[in-house]
C-alpha cells in the first residue's frame, strides 16, 4: 500500500465558536495532548483520514480573538502560524467562526488570510440559522473573502465531509490578501518594510513588527532590521488601530452585501438569563448554590470509587507480595511501586468529578458571569474576576488549579492566583484532617443538627479560603510587579452543553494531572519507601539485637515482628531524619515519629497517613482508619501522655493546613511563572507561616 | 461634554467617539469596540464594577477604569 501523504492542518477561531466540537468531530479519540517546547500550554494534536491518500495532522490551537496575543496561551497561534521551521507550521489552516458573531470572526479570519496560507472559513452552529432568520450568500461570500466558505454545524456533524472533500484541493486555493494594509495605513512605511523583507507576505513583516517580542526565531540581521523600523512605538501602536478600523471596514462591507438577519425572529433568552444570573442578590445566591453542590459531589460522589480504589491496590499489594518470589525487588513493587500507583489514582475520581461541572458550567456560558460577578471583589484583593474559577478548582488539587490560571491577563493578578492556590484546601489534606479529626474532636452534636466534626472540616476549609485572601492581600500591597491589566471579556450566548465535549474536557485534564502530578508523587513514594526500608548497621541487624534482649524472649511471634519492624523503622535512613529533625518540631508538640510523617508526606499531603501506619507498626488492612486510628490514640509520650492530645491534634491540623507540602505544585508553579523564585517563596513563606502558627497554637493549649 | 461609556445608564445607548490610542488595549477595538459604533449598556456588575456592554454585535464585560476612556455621544 502506498504511504499516504500527510498535510498539517491548524485550527484557529474564537473562543466559543465550537472549534473544540470541530476538533473532537475530525479526530475522534486519535487525539493526544502534548507540551510546547519550553512552555505547558497543552498542545492538542490528533489525526483525520481526508481520503486514501491524505491523511491530516490537525492541531486544535487556542481560541483567540485576534493574531495579536493578549495572554500566553494566544501567543502559540502566533507562533505556529509564523515560523515556517517549527515541526507544527500548517500547511492549511481552518479558522472556525460561529454565524451568529460572524462579524467579529472575520477580524481574525482577515488576518490569518493575509498571512498567505492556504486558508479555508468554517461556519459553524449553521443548523441554527433558519431559527435566528440568518441568511447567507455563500457563493459571494466566497468570492470576496477570495476563499474556500464551508457551512457546518459539528455537533451535528453536517458539513464535516464537504470541508474535508475541500481540503483534498487545498494546493489550488487563493492565497491572496484581503486586506490592503500598505495604501491605507502608510504606504511611505510598508513600502520600505517591503523591501526590508521582499520575501515575506506584508502582513507578516508587519507582525514581525508589531509583535516582536515573540520571534525568537528569527535571524539577528532580521532582528536589527526590525528594531530599526520598530523606533516609534506610538506610531505603530497607532498603525494598529487603523489597521482594525480599516479591516471592519472590508468586513461591514462584505457582510452588507451577503449576510441577513431578520431581527424579528431573534429570540432573547440571553438577556432574561442575564438578569437573573447577574442579579445582585440572586446572582450571588445561584453561585452559591453551584458552589455548594459541587463540593457536596465532589466529596459524596468521589468517597465510594475512591474506597474502592484503595481497597484494590492494597490487596493487589498483598497479592504481588504473596505471589512473586521474596526478594528487593518484589517488595519495590508491592511496597513502593503500588501504593504509589494506588496514590496517584485515588484522586481521579475527585479530579474527574470536579472537571465534569467546569466543563459545564464553562460549555453553557455561565463561567463568564462568574468572572462578571465576582471581578469588583476578587479585585479588592489584587486578583481578577477571572481567578475564581482557578481557586475553586484548588479544592480538588492545586496542580490542574494552577494550569487554569493562564487565562488571567495581567501578570500581577495572576502571580497572586498562583501564589495563593496551595492555601485551598486540596483533596490531599482531607485524609489528613479526617484521621486529626476522628482523634481530637469528640462526635457530638451541635445546637441538635450539625456535628462536631464536620464543622471542624468546614472551618479548616474556610481557614484555608481565609489564608488565601489574606495572603493574597498581603502580596497585592507588597509586591512590585509591573501589571498591565486590560480586563476584556465577552459573555457568550447561553447554550446547552455537549455531552462529547465535556467527557472529552475530563479525560485531557484527568490526563494531564496524572501525568503531571502522577509522575512526581509516584517517584517519591518510591524513594520513601526505599529510605524507611534501608538503613545503617542497627537496621540490618536489627531481628538479632530484638531477640536478644531478654523482656522479649516471652513474647509471641506477631508481636516480636511489630518489635522488629519498630526498631527497624527507628534505625532507618528516614528514622534518622526524624530524630534529627526532633529539637525543631518539638515546640509544636511533635516527637520524631511524627517528624518521619511530615519528612514523608513533604513530597505529597496524604502520605502523611500511611506513614503513621508504617511507623506504629499497624497492619495496614486497606488503610482501614479504624486501626489506625486506634493505636494513634493509644500511642504515649515519656511522661506516659497521649501524643495525639488536643494541643498536638490542633497543632499538626494547622500545620497541614498552611505548609508548601507539595512537590507536584512546586514544579508546575516553576514551570508556569518560569522561575524558582516564586516556588520557593511560596515553600519558605507557608512553612514559616505553617511553623509559628503551629508553635503558637501548642504552646497557647497545651 | 465628559459622556463616556462609564456614564451611560442601563439600557443607553451611545455613539463612540473617539479611543485614545495609548490607553485602549488594540484588543478591545478587534472585538469591535470601535469609534462610530454604536454602544449600548446592558447591565452593570452588583458592586458597580465590571460593566456589560454591547458593541458591534459582541457582547462583553469591561472594566469601569477602561469605560471611562471611551467617549460617547449618548443617543
Amino acid at each position: 500500500m502506498r504511504k499516504a501523504k500527510i498535510v498539517n492542518v491548524a485550527l484557529v477561531g474564537n473562543p466559543n465558536t465550537g472549534k473544540t466540537s470541530l476538533f473532537n468531530q475530525l479526530t475522534g479519540l486519535n487525539q493526544k495532548v502534548g507540551n510546547y517546547p519550553g512552555i505547558t500550554v497543552d498542545k492538542k494534536t490528533g489525526t483525520c483520514k481526508i481520503n486514501q491518500n491524505l491523511v491530516a495532522e490537525i492541531i486544535d490551537l487556542p481560541g483567540t480573538y485576534s493574531i495579536n496575543p493578549t495572554s500566553l496561551d494566544e501567543t502559540i497561534v502566533l507562533e505556529t502560524l509564523l515560523n515556517e521551521d517549527s515541526l507544527t507550521h500548517p500547511d492549511v489552516v481552518i479558522v472556525v467562526a460561529e454565524v451568529e458573531n460572524l462579524k467579529r470572526n472575520l477580524l481574525l479570519f482577515s488576518q490569518i488570510k493575509d498571512l498567505g496560507l492556504p486558508t479555508i472559513l468554517a461556519i459553524n452552529m449553521a443548523d441554527q440559522m433558519d431559527k435566528k432568520g440568518i441568511s447567507i450568500d455563500l457563493a459571494q461570500l466566497k468570492q470576496e473573502l477570495k476563499s474556500e466558505v464551508v457551512l457546518i454545524s459539528a455537533r451535528k456533524k453536517q458539513g464535516i465531509d464537504t470541508l474535508k472533500s475541500l481540503i483534498e484541493n487545498f494546493e489550488t486555493w487563493n492565497t491572496e490578501p484581503i486586506a490592503n494594509i500598505s495604501n491605507k495605513i502608510d504606504s511611505d512605511f510598508f513600502a520600505e518594510l517591503k523591501t526590508t523583507f521582499p520575501n515575506n507576505s506584508l502582513y507578516k513583516s508587519w507582525l514581525y513588527i508589531t509583535q516582536f517580542e515573540y520571534f525568537n526565531f528569527l535571524s539577528s540581521e532580521d532582528k536589527n532590521n526590525v528594531t530599526k523600523l520598530r523606533d516609534n512605538i506610538n506610531k505603530i501602536k497607532q498603525f494598529q488601530h487603523k489597521e482594525t478600523i480599516y479591516r471592519y471596514q472590508i468586513i461591514n462591507d462584505i457582510l452588507q452585501k451577503v449576510y441577513k438577519k431578520d431581527k424579528l425572529i431573534a429570540k432573547d433568552l440571553r438577556s432574561r438569563l442575564d438578569r437573573i444570573l447577574t442579579h445582585k442578590i440572586f446572582g450571588y445566591v445561584i453561585f452559591a448554590t453551584i458552589m455548594l453542590l459541587i463540593f457536596q459531589s465532589i466529596f459524596e460522589w468521589a468517597s465510594l470509587p475512591m474506597d474502592l480504589i484503595d481497597i484494590l491496590f492494597a490487596n493487589l499489594s498483598e497479592f504481588t507480595k504473596n505471589n512473586l518470589p521474596s526478594g528487593p525487588l518484589t517488595n519495590l513493587i508491592a511496597e513502593g511501586v503500588i501504593p504509589g500507583i494506588g496514590g496517584v489514582v485515588i484522586f481521579i475520581p475527585q479530579i474527574a468529578i470536579l472537571f465534569l461541572f467546569i466543563a459545564i458550567l464553562e460549555e453553557t456560558g455561565y463561567m463568564s458571569r462568574v468572572v462578571f460577578l465576582m471581578d469588583k471583589i476578587m479585585r479588592k484583593f489584587g486578583m481578577s474576576g477571572k481567578s475564581v474559577i482557578p481557586l475553586i478548582s484548588g479544592t480538588a488539587c492545586a496542580i490542574p488549579a494552577i494550569m487554569a490560571s493562564r487565562n488571567i491577563n495581567g501578570w500581577k493578578e495572576r502571580l497572586i492566583t498562583i501564589l495563593v492556590i496551595p492555601f485551598t484546601t486540596c483533596s490531599a489534606r482531607l485524609p489528613v484532617y479526617a484521621i486529626l479529626i476522628a482523634l481530637i474532636i469528640p462526635k457530638q452534636r451541635v445546637l441538635g443538627i450539625f456535628n462536631l466534626q464536620g464543622l471542624t472540616l468546614m472551618a479548616l476549609y474556610l481557614l484555608g479560603f481565609a489564608a488565601a485572601i489574606a495572603s493574597a492581600m498581603l502580596l497585592n500591597k507588597t509586591l512590585k510587579v509591573q501589571n498591565r491589566s486590560f480586563f476584556v471579556i465577552e459573555m457568550p450566548n447561553y447554550k446547552l452543553p455537549s455531552i462529547k465535549n465535556v467527557f472529552y474536557t475530563i479525560v485531557e485534564k484527568t490526563k494531564a494531572f496524572i501525568f503531571g502530578a502522577g509522575k512526581i508523587i509516584l517517584a517519591l513514594s518510591v524513594v520513601l519507601w526505599f529510605l524507611a526500608s534501608n538503613g545503617s548497621t542497627s537496621f540490618q541487624n536489627a531481628e538479632e539485637h530484638i531477640k536478644s534482649q531478654p523482656e522479649n524472649i516471652a513474647l509471641s511471634e506477631t508481636a516480636l515482628n511489630k518489635k522488629i519492624s519498630s526498631y527497624k523503622l527507628k534505625h532507618s535512613y528516614i528514622g534518622y531524619l526524624g530524630r534529627t529533625i526532633e529539637p525543631a518540631i518539638e515546640p509544636m508538640g511533635y516527637d520524631w515519629k511524627i517528624g518521619i510523617a511530615l519528612i514523608s508526606s513533604f513530597a505529597a499531603r496524604e502520605v502523611f497517613v500511611g506513614a503513621l501506619a508504617t511507623i506504629y507498626s499497624v497492619e495496614s488492612d486497606g488503610y482501614s482508619v479504624g486501626t489506625i486510628k486506634e493505636r494513634m490514640a493509644a500511642e504515649v509520650n515519656s511522661e506516659g501522655e497521649k501524643r495525639f492530645n488536643f494541643a498536638t491534634g490542633i497543632s499538626l491540623l494547622l500545620f497541614y493546613a498552611f505548609a508548601m507540602q507539595c512537590i507536584g505544585t512546586l514544579a508546575i508553579v516553576k514551570r508556569e511563572t518560569n522561575s524558582w523564585k516564586w516556588p520557593i517563596l511560596q515553600l519558605v513563606g507557608m512553612g514559616i507561616l505553617a511553623y509559628v502558627v503551629s508553635v503558637i497554637a501548642y504552646t497557647i493549649l497545651s | 461634554m465628559n459622556n463616556s461609556i462609564a456614564n451611560l445608564k442601563v439600557g443607553e445607548k451611545g455613539i463612540i467617539e473617539e479611543i485614545c490610542t495609548d490607553i485602549i488595549p488594540l484588543n478591545l477595538l478587534e472585538m469591535g469596540c470601535l469609534p462610530g459604533q454604536i454602544v449600548q449598556l446592558i447591565q452593570i456588575a452588583p458592586l458597580k464594577d465590571p460593566l456589560y456592554i454591547k458593541v458591534n454585535g459582541s457582547h462583553l464585560a469591561i472594566r469601569q477604569d477602561m469605560a471611562k476612556q471611551i467617549k460617547v455621544t449618548p443617543l
